[in-house]
């Protein structure tokens, strides 16, 4: 139930997020969602993308500091009250989310929320038992 | 082996009446012999007879290396031309060399002092000698030659490069003593790997290392590959070569041979002299050098003293290896701060790379140091919260051992830019 996500170091200068992308695409790596994380100083940025293995790969070798992680990909309907629904329902089992974000299908209703947890296979256990419908990785690949 | 009991066991009390007796008389045919030096002391108020005890060096005016430069070739000259037997010089690669003249009489000192080096980490007439230094006016070469020669081993006076040669002339000749810069020492090294060399199956033994800074690290992997104990041994040619400092076979700091060379430690920014074990700016004296006599020189080394004593019975001052150099010293709010205390406390932090680099800016009349440091996969978090928890641990251990606040920033791999395997470390952007 574990999604692979990609994490990358950046500092806050010019350029540098210019410089992830060029290498994704000459090494035709599709984007899913994004996020950055960022301090005064440095920045990471997360990614889902359709190529993690070849992402983390290629990137390394460019020189950057890349790290392969997993977060929990839960498939929700976009409706309003959703996003509260799920926090809630964290709040009241205890669990602690490290950070989240969303993207939104083209071609559904659905909306997908990535979060990360600091106790995983407890969330995962909740979300599950709960209703929700955690997508597998291929799943994820394929959208 | 202590190759001269006498005058390395010498009590504290009359080590210091044998250096006032030599400090007088040094100063005696300085100021009478040499226009220069009269210059320099007339300058400064000081006579010959203001030095009534070695205390008294501390009257007597530094000289740097640029002075030395300008009285290019035989300004430092304090004896008659004719008495100097042999001559050699610094490299001279960043202005005009500085000379060394050596007369009889200081040829017979400087191999005394390399037949204690040599002797401190073991060596004896039985010992093969294989010098790889550089033989020619690098005080180097010739001054292992003479030490070796002192001591009646026998010497391969191959000098540096040709490792292959190296190599075969270190197992047909089974050389037991090496010495060189210790980074050739791990050429070598790594050059006998490729030749399917065995260094365990050698005789090598022992190994002198100098002419550069290295690290304890460097130690032992140079005893590790080469299966010899390494000694760090310490000179320069402003003085006399190598000889001026060596270590002992405890390998725990390096004696200073200091009946010839007397060493003092300043504050490289006020020259006021520093207590044992504070680091600041090596000053050394020649105390019975007839050629060129040498007064405080600022050899602009980073070093600290111990004068508490050693277990192998010499009663010399120790100091540190070098810790670095004035170049490279930062003062940073009145602080002196040198590089190598902050790859020191890198270098401690698990994960951590040394590939680092201080930027210091000065903002409403206060200075910044700020510490980039290279985010290595190790270290490399996900989360925010677990990479600003490494830059408050190294906040915080560079300010136990800098006693200032220096901020810790986290960079890109290789974004500190390298030239020739040497990183530009400084990035001094106050203006003054």
């Amino acid at each position: 139930m574990n999604i692979q996500q990609i994490s990358v170091f950046l500092e806050n200068k010019p350029g540098r997020l210019a410089n992830v992308a060029l290498i994704l695409k000459e090494n035709k790596i599709n984007v899913r969602a994004l996020t950055i994380a960022d301090t005064s100083d440095f920045g990471i940025l997360r990614m889902i993308v359709n190529k993690p293995e070849q992402a983390n790969e290629v990137l390394k070798k460019a020189g950057f500091t890349v790290k392969l992680n997993t977060v929990i990909a839960v498939e929700i309907s976009d409706r309003e009250g959703i996003f509260y629904d799920i926090m809630s329902l964290c709040d009241k089992n205890d669990l602690n989310i490290e950070y989240t974000y969303s993207f939104v299908e083209q071609h559904s209703n659905m909306a997908i929320l990535f979060l990360r947890f600091e106790n995983g296979d407890k969330a995962i256990d909740v979300l599950t038992k709960n209703g929700y419908k955690l997508l597998r990785d291929e799943e994820v690949r394929k959208i | 082996m202590i190759w001269n009991r006498e005058f390395e066991t010498l009590s504290r009390k009359r080590l210091a009446q044998l250096q006032t007796k030599r400090l007088q008389s040094l100063v005696r045919k300085a100021y009478n012999g040499n226009p220069f030096y009269r210059g320099k002391m007339d300058a400064a108020g000081v006579k010959p007879t203001h030095i009534k005890d070695i205390s008294d060096i501390v009257k007597l005016p530094f000289i740097t290396k640029a002075e030395m430069r300008d009285v290019y070739p035989y300004g430092l000259l304090s004896c008659d031309v004719n008495n100097i037997a042999e001559i050699h010089t610094s490299s001279g690669t960043t202005g005009k060399p500085v000379v060394d003249a050596y007369t009889k009489k200081d040829l017979e000192i400087w191999s005394e002092v390399m037949a204690r080096t040599l002797a401190s980490g073991g060596t004896t007439a039985k010992d093969r000698v294989q010098n790889a230094y550089g033989y020619g006016l690098f005080t180097g070469g010739l001054g292992v030659h003479y030490g070796a020669r002192k001591i009646g081993a026998m010497v391969i006076p191959i000098s540096g490069g040709n490792t292959k040669r190296q190599l075969q002339i270190m197992h047909d000749f089974g050389t037991t003593v090496l010495a060189c810069t210790p980074s050739y020492s791990l050429y070598i090294a790594e050059a006998g790997k490729e030749e399917k060399i065995d260094f365990s199956k050698l005789p090598l033994r022992s190994g002198f290392f100098g002419a550069e800074p290295w690290s304890e690290n460097m130690r032992k992997e140079i005893e590790e590959k080469l299966h010899l104990k390494a000694f760090d041994i310490y000179g320069l040619t402003e003085i006399i070569g190598p000889g001026v400092a060596a270590e002992c076979e405890r390998q725990d700091l390096l004696h200073v041979y200091e009946d010839h060379f007397f060493p003092e430690i300043i504050d490289p920014g006020t020259g006021e002299a520093l207590p044992d074990g504070e680091k600041g700016e090596l000053v050394i004296t020649t105390l019975s050098k007839e050629g060129t006599p040498v007064v405080r020189y600022r050899t602009r080394d980073i070093t600290y003293l111990d004068h508490s004593k050693c277990g192998c019975g010499r009663t010399s001052v120790r100091m540190h290896r070098i810790l670095g150099r004035t170049d490279d010293m930062l003062i940073i709010r009145g602080v002196n701060v040198f590089p190598s205390q902050i790859e020191e406390v890198l270098l401690r932090m698990e994960g951590v790379e040394p590939q680092y680099q201080l930027v210091v800016e000065r903002r409403d009349n206060l200075d910044y140091l700020e510490v980039q440091v290279e985010v290595s996969d190790a270290i490399f978090s996900d989360e925010i919260k677990n990479l600003e928890r490494r830059e408050k641990q190294m906040e915080k251990e560079l300010h136990e051992a800098l006693l200032i606040h220096a901020k810790v920033k986290l960079v890109e791999p290789k974004a500190i830019a390298r030239s020739e395997g040497k990183a530009k470390r400084i990035i001094d952007k106050r203006v003054l």
